[in-house]
């Protein structure tokens, strides 16, 4: 066990994140990089190892905590959002990040991640949404495609997917991101943001599964395919893709959706592209229905709106009440009201 | 001398030693309200108390139905009360439909009060009478006290600017006024009390003042004209202190509470509404000037992950449901025995299974507790035999939850949680000091290192420097707390886990007979809510000269070290139980000599009656 502390060490490296243990996910998968992108904004944020807690539910991605040398709990399936509730309320100082995934996260655990949205826990949630059941190999997910064949859809998924980003939009969530796995630098950026803000932050990763449904991001998060089919979002710049940076994005009136246009083509009306203004839930939620293959996939933060996380609000409330109270101690309780002597 | 029979002779033949009053009526009549100035006052006169409220499940059913009747019942007097009664003496019924639903728990002969003037075409209608009761004859045998209770408190109420719906809704007290006169109690504790509920209408205040009076002048004139007589009901010898009434769900809130205090560990209770529970939730979220953080979580899974966070986190995590709740919650029960973290766990048990009867008592889950989950997966279970005990094994399973870091369930039961009973309001100055401490030292640190005496695993809190550390629901190893799937190791876990919660016995004090010989013709062991009516029932044979002892069980796994041996004198075991025989199977498992099961699963509790003829039955009559 490491045993230095930080009040005299040297700033910590990306190696003073990982623990001793011998990493078991599948060669190739996409979970390496997560972590290695989550190591390096720890180090990069200046977080410190005592006061970092991951919190994991039950798939391949829950195995996380165990390879960071800062506290951890590896929980049972689809709770983890629950146990990092009880786990702020008895400690909002703690740097909180929930590890789940689509299945962990969005059928077995749904509720759960609903609540953490709309209580607004401060905590980093990482959705790994890899689109099918690795750990018990193979069957197909909530966010699995619609006529996928897997073990348990032989003659192929008959259920329309789930759309993790409305999702936690419709839950009440004031943080919510995109991101691909192999786009390292953005993931950072988007971590950081994510710590940054206070209160329930969503960001789904979207992470390949080289045994069990491998290239599902090969549509939009190639070298090839990437400009034309992803739109990498920057608050205040406006939404604009494509290679040659020629495509952009204006609401269209009669629909309420957005619609894509040609910059300097007929359908330009001259205004320029909408420009992305996280903080706008409308806006977020025309940029999360935005689906292959008739739109690019939109990815960094999508929305940021703020508001007291839930830990906050209920210290709030004790602090008020012990403000506003003479009593001082369960005795003061129990002599409250009506009593007797005999 | 009973109640009824003083009611009708005055000062002939003695004083009864305790009467059973049951108030009864329209959920919108304010019967519990009654109810409760009714015990204030008696166990300020210094009787005994025990009550109980009874009340609809319907939110708000129809007026005047069956379904919508609410009861209270008391049993007060000058010995130690143990139960509610098996029967009242005196029934006051503001309605039909609380006549219809209430009769059979009166006594043959006991007194009838009844609201004339509901007892209309519409009212016998809704109560399912096809003629009046009171005049069809068909309440002989009983004694009836007809009074038309609503024009009487129109009346008395006369003088005041209200509303006639507002005069009319202080009937209730009009009646509480004459069940005053019945029993010579001061009117002095209600008056007070409607003179500050009512501080900012004092029309409404004064108004009902008056039909409390007006209902104990009735009494007056009609003893006068010995139509009826009222009636002494003599203090109890209760140890001297100050006292207040208290529920078992009060008490096991305030345990908690108390718990924390005594711990110094901030409580954090995660909870989801359920019937029998739901009402400790309501008391700790009052107590937030204490520092209790409450969170109402989205379900019974999140509430008891919530606080397996909160033990994680090192603060005191628990959580309370009933059995289908606990049933929901038992995964993370799991979670909890092998991440081998504080959780306390109350079970306000009711009656099933599945859905069951909800506002209707049971201690069905004994099974449950002791045995329901995956795995080899033991944790200690105690159970409190009455709304004040909840609060001491509260503080007790908090106390055995942290110094054996495990998971403990505590039950009780929707009658000890809704029943109430005078208090001597505990010293906490007196109560032990059940602190632990955490880990802090790196040196050699490892999450399972154990305690070489209580074998509890050290207690390492996130937040504290160099001991990083991970933990959850897969195997450990023994010595590094890796997860291990290492066969000889999972043996040796799961064998500790269970030696851990076996050694608890050796630091619970010693099962102690309640009543009667160890070498006693026949035992009655009990646990939980029952205490109340088998102590009374012993004991009434037991002054009738039958050999028979009483034992009362507190730990229910791991059982007292000594409650096979003490139990072995016994010529035969009698175990009465709201459930269809669960402890009987549970002392088999535990090799301790064979019991008989007496069940009672109608959603009551077991009258003394009951009890006594069960227990005449083994002894031969």
């Amino acid at each position: 066990m490491d045993t230095k502390t930080d009040t005299v060490s040297p700033p910590l490296t990306i190696k003073d994140f990982a623990s001793d243990q011998e990493v078991r996910w599948c060669p190739g998968c996409g979970d390496y990089s997560v972590i290695k992108a989550v190591q390096k904004t720890l180090v990069e944020v200046g977080a410190k190892r005592e006061n970092t807690v991951f919190v994991s539910g039950i798939g391949c991605s829950s195995r996380f905590p165990y390879y960071m040398d800062t506290y951890g709990f590896h929980g049972i399936h689809g709770r983890a959002p629950a146990i990092a509730s009880g786990l702020l309320l008895a400690n909002p100082d703690l740097d909180v990040w929930i590890i789940t995934g689509d299945g962990d996260g969005l059928s077995i655990g749904g509720n759960h991640m609903l609540h953490v949205l709309r209580h607004n826990y401060n905590c980093v949630i990482l959705l790994f949404n890899n689109g099918v059941y690795g750990l018990t190999k193979g069957q197909y997910s909530p966010t699995s495609e619609r006529g996928q064949i897997t073990p348990s859809s032989p003659m192929g998924v008959i259920d329309p997917p789930l759309e993790p980003i409305q999702f936690a939009i419709g839950a009440g969530a004031h943080f919510v991101a995109r991101v691909v796995d192999i786009q390292q630098q953005q993931m950072i950026d988007v971590l950081k943001a994510a710590y940054e803000h206070k209160g329930a932050a969503m960001i789904e990763i979207f992470q390949n599964c080289t045994v069990f449904n491998d290239g599902m991001c090969d549509s939009f998060a190639t070298k090839s395919t990437k400009f034309e089919h992803q739109i990498e979002l920057v608050a205040g710049q406006p939404l604009i893709y494509g290679k040659a940076r020629d495509k952009g994005f204006k609401c269209d009136p009669g629909s309420l959706s957005l619609k894509s246009y040609d910059i300097g083509g007929e359908d330009d009306d001259g205004h320029g592209a909408i420009v992305h203004d996280p903080a706008n839930r409308s806006l977020a939620f025309m940029l999360a229905q935005m689906q292959m293959p008739e739109y690019p996939v939109a990815t960094g933060v999508i929305y940021n709106a703020p508001e007291a996380s839930y830990e906050r609000e209920a210290m709030r409330q004790v602090e008020e009440a012990k403000a506003s109270s003479d009593r001082k101690s369960v005795t003061d309780v129990l002599n409250q009201g009506f009593t007797w002597e005999v | 001398m009973p109640a009824t029979q003083c009611f009708a002779q005055h000062g002939q033949g003695g004083v009864p030693d305790s009467a059973v009053v049951r108030f009864a009526g329209d959920s919108g009549d304010g019967i519990q309200l009654l109810g409760d100035q009714f015990s204030l006052t008696s166990a300020i006169a210094g009787n005994a108390i025990s009550t109980f409220p009874d009340y609809p499940s319907e939110v708000r059913a129809p007026q005047g139905s069956t379904y919508g009747v609410s009861a209270f019942q008391i049993q007060f007097g000058g010995r130690n009360i143990k139960t509610i009664g098996d029967s009242a003496d005196v029934l006051i019924a503001f309605n039909p439909a609380a006549l219809k639903t209430n009769l059979e728990i009166l006594k043959p002969g006991g007194l009838i009060i009844a609201d004339q003037g509901t007892f209309s075409k519409r009212g016998l209608k809704k109560a399912g009478y096809e003629t009046s009761p009171l005049t069809d004859g068909s309440l002989e045998g009983y004694r009836l006290l007809a009074i038309d209770i609503t024009k009487q408190t129109l009346a008395a109420t006369a003088p005041f600017d209200l509303s006639k719906k507002d005069k009319q809704r202080c009937k209730n007290f009009w009646g509480l006024g004459l069940i005053f006169w019945l029993f010579h109690q001061k009117r002095a504790t209600t008056t007070a009390w409607l003179d500050r509920k009512f501080a900012k209408k004092p029309e409404i205040a004064r108004a009902n003042i008056a039909a409390l009076n007006a209902g104990h002048a009735y009494g007056e004139n009609i003893e006068a004209s010995h139509e009826l007589y009222s009636c002494h009901i003599p203090a109890a010898e209760m140890p001297p202190g100050k006292y207040r009434a208290v529920t078992g769900s009060q008490a096991a809130a305030w345990g908690l509470a108390a718990a924390s205090e005594l711990s110094g560990r901030p409580l954090v209770f995660s909870s989801y509404p359920i019937t029998p529970a739901t009402t400790i939730l309501h008391h700790l979220a009052r107590l937030k000037d204490l520092g209790v953080i409450t969170f109402q979580a989205e379900d019974e899974i999140a509430a008891m992950c919530a606080a397996i966070g909160t033990a994680f986190a090192g603060s005191l995590g628990a959580t309370a449901s009933s059995g289908p709740g606990i049933a929901l919650k038992t995964e993370a029960i799991g979670l909890a025995v092998a991440a081998e973290l504080p959780v306390v766990i109350i079970n306000s048990q009711r009656a099933g299974p599945s859905t069951g009867l909800p506002t209707k008592t049971e201690q069905s889950d004994l099974y449950q507790a002791v045995y329901g989950r995956n795995g080899d997966t033991p944790l200690p279970v105690l159970a409190a035999r009455s709304p004040a005990d909840c609060f001491d094994v509260t503080i007790e399973a908090v106390r055995i939850a942290l110094k054996y870091m495990t998971p403990v369930m505590m039950l009780m039961d929707g009658y000890l949680g809704n029943a109430s009973e005078p208090w001597l309001i505990p010293d906490m100055n007196k109560l032990p000091d059940i602190s632990v401490k955490n880990c802090t030292d790196p040196e050699g640190f490892s999450p399972f290192k154990r305690d070489a005496d209580t074998l509890a695993r050290l207690w390492a809190i996130p937040g504290t420097p160099g001991l990083e550390h991970r933990i959850g629901g897969l195997e450990r190893d023994y010595v590094t707390g890796d997860v291990s799937y290492d066969p000889g190791n999972h043996q040796k876990m799961s064998q500790i886990r269970i030696d851990k919660v076996k050694g608890i016995a050796s630091d619970l004090p010693e099962l102690e007979i309640d009543q009667g010989e160890r070498d006693a013709e026949l035992g009655v062991i009990g646990w939980g809510s029952t205490y109340g009516p088998i102590s009374r029932a012993v004991s009434n044979m037991r002054e009738k000269g039958a050999s028979v002892a009483h034992v009362h069980l507190r730990y229910l796994y791991p059982f007292a070290r000594n409650q096979c041996e003490i139990t072995s004198g016994f010529g035969r075991i009698l175990v009465p139980e709201m459930n269809m025989g669960q402890l009987v199977t549970v002392m088999r498992d535990n090799n301790c000599p064979p019991a008989e099961g007496f069940s009672k699963v109608t959603g009551r509790p077991f009258t003394v009656t009951e009890l006594e003829e069960a227990i005449a039955a083994r002894l031969g009559g």
